[in-house]
């Protein structure tokens, strides 16, 4: 999957145009619905980009998240939202930078533990803050209307895919693909690994960050429990391991259909979603361990087999 | 001034018992199972609450609940690893694949243990009451069911790491800790070692738990914070030791009971540093090899 197909390309700027075109034809429930779809896409997409080919699972998505969300808090008034944007995503990406610096060291584990242990101590940090020096919890965030909010996140997510999809193609793309299979392998072959994987944790922080910014502006009131919810940490990992991590595509589709579970299930029934949430998180992982796309792809190739016949 | 200072480290050393006996639990379940269960918490949620369910319904003292608490725990454990992280351990590549993989799949596990508790119990937070009258240790004054929590944290602990260094099973799971493959070729049955120590790890959780319920209340999303905890102590004390769960859980706990003294909202980024510091001056941990 290094390559789209002409095909493919198409299909993609086709539901691009489509979903561009989405404020003219569909209701405002159904605007509001889809931004939350792409939101999970863009969080996912984001996630697969540094973890996908490493193998070593960042549970930081929410801190970077919520260094975007208190961006906008604390900056929305002054600034216009493209700046609002610009600054979140660069917040996000300092910290990457520095946690990825300080940790990506680290064996496996260890990293996915440090990484979640972050939202946790953020949330800390941002809460003592604002309770000992602004005496507040939270805050009220500039409310925007909800297309330009759906054209912004459609835009963020636009930039992403391309960027994702121009750096699995680079020689950074290859490099981490190698770290990998095998990090030691890949050192000795001239890679610089940590430089290499603090690069694009970054940048896919960067955009987590981004992502971040705006949506706060739907929320309008947040707090350092609302922008450091753990929650924001498990979805991509839970949508990239339901739809496959190899594609493009699975990680979309796991997006898209835990955000129409949310929308139908978390407002009326909260613990059963959350159940039900972690049942699909261990069933997947024991059953589905290429996730959804996997298992279409070992279907099509056991049918192709077995027109050769004698593997 | 003394009596401030006894005050902190006491009160220190009585959390550090609780840290220390749950975290030989993960130690276990990490150091030979391979299971970085992120849903340690959750079975100290579990005790906690049946035991306060226990004692609203039918009026039990705690330290009887325990004979009824340890067992289920034991059991859920148990057929946790023979079904699921067995089978995980079977179609996965590599340890290390294993290790990611059965990670994922117990913060799976967290979601639904804390929702199924959310359905039992709601969210409100509960607590009874238990030997709440003080005891003066040096003019420091405590409730008498902080020190039982203290002597049953420690007394567990002993037994425990008797048993692992005294009986043929205790030999088997250090046996099994060291290199599954070789134990499993000496004639150990690996499967069944690696299911009693997850079993273990989540009766010391569940002991735990009752153990947090005498004398502090609980919700049904007590457990992430005590998880957190838990990785810090193992990762101090090195995975797989007793003796370094048990020095760092009580090194956390006077740290803990020093900076809530001093900025209760602190206690949680103190932690944290002291972690980050660990993992770069020695990644092994104070008795790991």
């Amino acid at each position: 999957m290094n390559r789209f197909s002409p095909y493919s390309f198409g299909l993609a700027v086709l539901v691009v145009i489509l979903l561009a075109l989405l404020p003219l034809y569909g209701s405002p429930y159904t605007v509001i619905l889809v931004t939350s779809i792409i939101m999970y896409a863009a969080l996912t997409v984001s996630w697969v980009m540094f973890s996908g080919p490493t193998g070593n699972v960042s549970l930081a998505p929410a801190a970077f998240m919520g260094m975007g969300i208190y961006t906008a808090a604390s900056l929305g008034k002054f600034l216009p939202l493209p700046l609002v944007i610009v600054v979140g995503a660069a917040a996000s990406l300092l910290l990457a930078l520095l946690v990825g610096a300080l940790t990506l060291r680290l064996k496996g584990l260890y990293f996915s533990i440090f990484t979640f242990g972050l939202v946790l101590l953020l949330r800390q940090l941002v809460l003592w803050y604002e309770v000992t020096f602004t005496h507040t919890r939270g805050r009220f965030v500039v409310v925007i209307d909800n297309t330009t909010i759906f054209y912004v996140m459609l835009a963020i997510f636009v930039v992403l895919l391309v960027t994702a999809y121009l750096l699995r193609r680079s020689k950074y793309g290859a490099a981490l693909e190698a770290i990998g299979e095998d990090e030691e392998a890949a050192a000795h072959a001239g890679v610089n690994v940590t430089a290499i994987k603090t690069i694009i944790f970054g940048v896919s922080a960067l955009f987590m960050g981004a992502t971040g910014a705006i949506m706060a502006t739907k929320w309008t009131y947040i707090d350092p429990y609302i922008a450091f919810d753990p929650f924001f940490s498990f979805m991509p990992v839970l949508m990239a391991v339901f739809g496959g991590m190899a594609t493009f595509v699975g990680p979309i589709i796991g997006a898209a259909v835990f955000g129409l579970l949310e929308e139908l299930l978390l407002t009326q029934f909260p613990f059963y979603y959350m159940l039900m949430f972690g049942i699909i998180l261990v069933v997947a992982i024991t059953y589905l361990p290429n996730g959804l796309t996997g298992l279409v792809m070992k279907w099509k190739k056991g049918g192709r087999t077995a027109n050769h016949a004698n593997p | 001034m003394i009596v401030a200072i006894l005050d902190v480290v006491v009160a220190g050393l009585l959390l550090g018992g609780i840290y220390a006996l749950i975290s030989v639990g993960l130690s276990l379940q990490y150091g030979v199972a391979r299971v970085f269960n992120v849903a340690h918490g959750e079975f100290m949620m579990l005790g906690a609450l049946s035991t306060w369910t226990l004692n609203q319904a039918f009026g039990m003292n705690p330290i009887f609940a325990m004979a009824i608490c340890g067992p289920i725990a034991f059991v859920i454990g148990y057929v946790l690893h023979r079904t699921l992280f067995k089978r995980l351990r079977r179609i996965s590549p590599s340890i290390g694949a294993f290790e990611g993989s059965s990670m994922l799949a117990s913060f799976g596990l967290l979601f639904i243990i804390q929702n199924v508790a959310n359905l039992i119990w709601g969210t409100q937070t509960k607590a009874y009451t238990f030997m709440t009258y003080p005891v003066s240790i040096f003019g420091a004054l405590f409730a008498a069911n902080r020190l039982v929590t203290l002597a049953f944290a420690v007394a567990f602990g002993i037994v425990f790491y008797l048993f692992l260094a005294r009986t043929r099973l205790g030999k088997a799971i250090r046996a099994a800790a060291q290199d599954p493959s070789t134990a499993a070729l000496m004639g150990v049955n690996i499967n069944q070692v690696l299911a009693l120590c997850f079993g273990f790890g989540a009766l010391m959780a569940g002991l735990g738990g009752l153990l947090v319920s005498m004398s502090y209340p609980m919700q049904t999303t007590m457990g992430l914070e005590y998880t957190i905890i838990t990785i810090i102590v193992v990762a101090l004390g090195g995975m797989g030791s007793i003796p370094g769960s048990f020095i760092g859980g009580f090194s956390l706990g006077l740290i803990g009971s020093i900076v809530t003294k001093i900025e209760p909202g602190l206690s949680l980024a103190a932690y944290y540093l002291l972690f980050m510091l660990l993992l770069w001056i020695k990644p092994t941990g104070i008795m790991g090899k």
